[in-house]
């Protein structure tokens, strides 16, 4: 076991990855020499060298576009679009390319890739600083979406990503990287090194892809999220005292739909909690599936608590992020329901 | 402001449209032989002149003149002669059982069979094609079986792809063909990683890259020459210029302000034009930038000059936008036409054997077809299980996929 950050974490994965497998390649733009604008990847061109971490052109369609070539080929690369909001010039290929290899071919050809890409609010990054789109991956057949929520996840998963022999979109909750955040803007940040969840197995250690975890147990209502909101949703518990489960989702496809009805079966209540925005954001999807396999077991509506449907903005962050009050405000609705 | 007038917005026009005169007299055809063949560690900025001009080899009279000929033997010119018969009656084929309703769709290659035909045999076994959906040469060419073809364009209880892709879109990795997109140029970048793995990996392989002349106003194919570039990734980077997208003359997609092969100048990436209609001059063209790749001197990119002469799609009528004798207008001929006018001045075919060929080759497509109807086509006879649509979307299938299988029940 060793103390790390996200940051550390993510990186200590890929550097397990590389030395373990020589198929591991990593790109992506100052991923190289730099390191990566969020230090991710800092130190591992020195390690294995410029042909298996290297920079590359700012152009997000050619970096996903040559890893899936590579991908084909026989390699496993493990890149990175700096920010989740600039991987639209790759959508083409990751939608109707990653995505379709192995049916179109009928399994000829293959692309066991990952796409790191740093997402989410909290920061003041604005507009394409901030965003959360993993609803527009989460819609696409053949993709796996992850996001973790802590260093030990992070590490786990993102081995497992590597080792998955399907393209994985991992989003790193970029508000997590150096502590947890619960939504308090206004308290100083505590780092990863006080909590629990930053004890790391060293070495290789995966977490199966498909399984949610149940960050907090309760009996009145439960709370599903992931990324940044499973700490928001705590605070929310905390301040309302209601005896809420939270599950951390962790994989959004494949989703862990047993734990999640399990456990609104025992409750009875559900409260969805996301960044993105609300209409057909990937909450739509956990209250149809809630509705559908919990139907008889609910006593109240489905809540959302999500961003608001609109562009994220720069100077109203904190009236945009769902911060705890809003999330306690309908989880106290949702018991009164 | 009376200095100025109102600003316009230019849009391009081909010179004719139907019911005019065809007319390429805006195409320069330099003679066959005029064109240097250098060295293939060539400075790329010293063959800058060869991105304007084309590459040709067959003279009007047949003969094959100048420093690109010489490469191939009368068994090789043969069996490339019959490659690209073959690939002709199967489209011809292919196109009928398309309007009898054998299956939805068809795309030939009507003028453009030297292309796909002599550029397979500059590869070496192992080599990787990112193809387009009209480059089925480089599998008639390579070997790969016609009946297996026919199942996956009749989408059958054979087809390959299990009915999951609409007809033409093949994927043979055994013969280093990729798995075709719908969705264009993505598989130019697509390419360049590949042969970029193949140097990470320190491999011997080399990729190719194909794209049409409209597709190259994609934004991949600026990415695949940014990646090609940078990295000197082992690559060919091919553009078939057939004067035409779907309805669209290639001025639309910027061509006539130089030429697409000059497009690779700017990246410093040698880059060729050649007479896509001379089997010949393919050949020496795609041998030349193949030898550049394996020894690791980087990304050659070649425009091949040629004209589709056929609709784009079962589902186009030419005549709607260009003159109907257009193609008997185009200045580069047809390519089975001038390699029998070559072969028979070297003595190497007749117009005997030539025939004898046609019947032979179109006995061996109908007994291919014949064989791929045994296993039903798109409408009628055996088809691929219904399974099939929840199978390959993962390795694994999730439990998600797992309940609408069973939903489906099937």
């Amino acid at each position: 076991m060793a103390r790390m950050t996200m940051i550390e974490a993510i990186r200590d994965a890929m550097d397990v990855m590389m030395a373990r497998d020589e198929r591991v390649v990593v790109f992506g733009e100052d991923v190289g020499y730099f390191g990566g604008v969020f230090r991710c990847t800092a130190g591992l061109q020195q390690k294995y060298g410029k042909t298996r971490c290297f920079d590359a052109p700012i152009s997000e369609s050619g970096i996903v576009g040559t890893a899936i070539g590579m991908a084909s080929y026989g390699l496993l690369p493990c890149i990175e679009i700096q920010f989740a909001d600039y991987m639209y010039p790759a959508y083409d290929q990751i939608v109707s390319e990653a995505a379709r290899l192995r049916y179109r071919s009928n399994g000829e050809f293959t692309c066991p890739m990952v796409i790191r890409m740093p997402t989410g609010g909290g920061i003041f990054g604005g507009q394409t600083h901030s965003q959360s789109p993993e609803a527009l991956f989460t819609h696409v057949s053949g993709l796996k979406t992850v996001v973790p929520s802590n260093p030990r996840d992070a590490k786990g998963l993102l081995i497992a990503a590597i080792e998955d022999p399907d393209p994985v979109i991992f989003l790193e909750p970029k508000r997590l990287y150096n502590g947890p955040f619960d939504g308090h803007h206004d308290r100083p940040v505590t780092p990863w090194s006080k909590h629990d969840l930053s004890e790391v197995p060293t070495g290789h250690f995966n977490l199966p892809l498909g399984k949610a975890s149940i960050l907090r147990e309760g009996a009145a209502l439960t709370v599903l999220a992931y990324g940044t909101m499973v700490y928001v949703a705590q605070a929310a518990v905390e301040e309302t005292g209601i005896d809420a489960e939270i599950i951390d989702l962790r994989t959004l496809i494949p989703l862990d739909l047993e734990t999640i009805a399990a456990s609104v079966r025992k409750t009875g209540r559900c409260v969805v909690v996301h960044e993105a925005t609300l209409t057909s954001g990937f909450g739509a999807e956990l209250a149809a599936l809630v509705q559908e396999n919990c139907f008889f077991h609910l006593e109240a509506p489905v809540a959302r608590v999500t961003g608001w449907d609109t562009p994220y903005p720069h100077a109203q962050e904190w009236d945009y992020f769902p911060g705890s009050a809003r999330v306690g405000r309908a989880l106290v609705e949702t018991m009164e329901a | 402001m009376k200095d100025y007038g109102p600003l316009t917005l230019h849009v391009p026009e081909p010179a004719v449209r139907p019911g005019g005169t065809p007319d390429f007299s805006n195409v320069k055809i330099p003679k066959a032989g005029a064109v240097p063949r250098p060295d293939v560690d060539v400075e790329p900025e010293t063959i800058r002149d060869l991105a304007f001009s084309i590459i040709r080899v067959l003279n009007r009279a047949g003969e094959a003149v100048g420093p690109w000929a010489g490469l191939l033997s009368d068994e090789e010119l043969i069996e490339g002669m019959r490659n690209m018969m073959t690939l002709r009656t199967f489209d011809a084929r292919m196109l009928i059982a398309q309007r009898q309703g054998k299956t939805s769709f068809y795309m030939q290659h009507l003028g453009e069979e030297a292309i796909s035909c002599a550029f397979r045999k500059a590869l070496a076994p192992g080599d990787m094609n990112f193809p387009t959906y009209r480059q089925a040469g480089l599998l008639i060419a390579g070997g790969y079986s016609m009946v297996d073809m026919m199942c996956q364009v009749y989408s059958n209880s054979r087809d390959p792809l299990k009915g999951r892709q609409l007809p033409v879109m093949y994927s043979s990795k055994e013969h280093g063909f990729f798995t075709i997109s719908g969705n264009l140029a993505t598989q130019y970048v697509q390419a360049v990683g590949w042969a970029m793995a193949s140097a990470i990996r320190n491999d011997t392989k080399i990729a190719a890259a194909w794209i049409g002349d409209g597709s190259t106003a994609e934004s991949d194919f600026h990415a695949a020459l940014v990646f090609a570039s940078t990295y000197k990734a082992p690559v060919i980077l091919n553009i078939v210029n057939n004067q035409w997208a779907i309805s669209t003359f290639q001025g639309i997609a910027r061509g006539g302000a130089g030429t697409f092969a000059a497009r690779g100048l700017g990246f410093g990436i040698p880059s060729l034009r050649v007479d896509g209609n001379d089997y010949l001059a393919v050949y020496a063209v795609a041998k030349w930038a193949a030898e550049r790749a394996r020894r690791n001197l980087g990304p050659t990119l070649v425009e091949y000059v040629t004209y589709r002469v056929g609709a784009h799609s079962t589902s186009d009528d030419p005549s709607a936008y260009r003159p109907k004798t257009e193609s008997d207008a185009w200045p580069l001929g047809d390519p089975i036409m001038r390699l029998k006018s070559h072969l028979i001045l070297r003595g190497a075919w007749s117009e005997e054997r030539h025939k004898q060929a046609e019947a032979e080759i179109l006995d061996t497509v109908i007994a291919a077809q014949k064989e791929a109807e045994s296993y039903g086509t798109l409408h009628a006879g055996a088809k691929p299980s219904a399974r099939e649509i929840f199978d390959g979307v993962y390795a694994e299938m999730p439990p998600h996929l797992r309940r609408q299988r069973q939903q489906a029940g099937v």
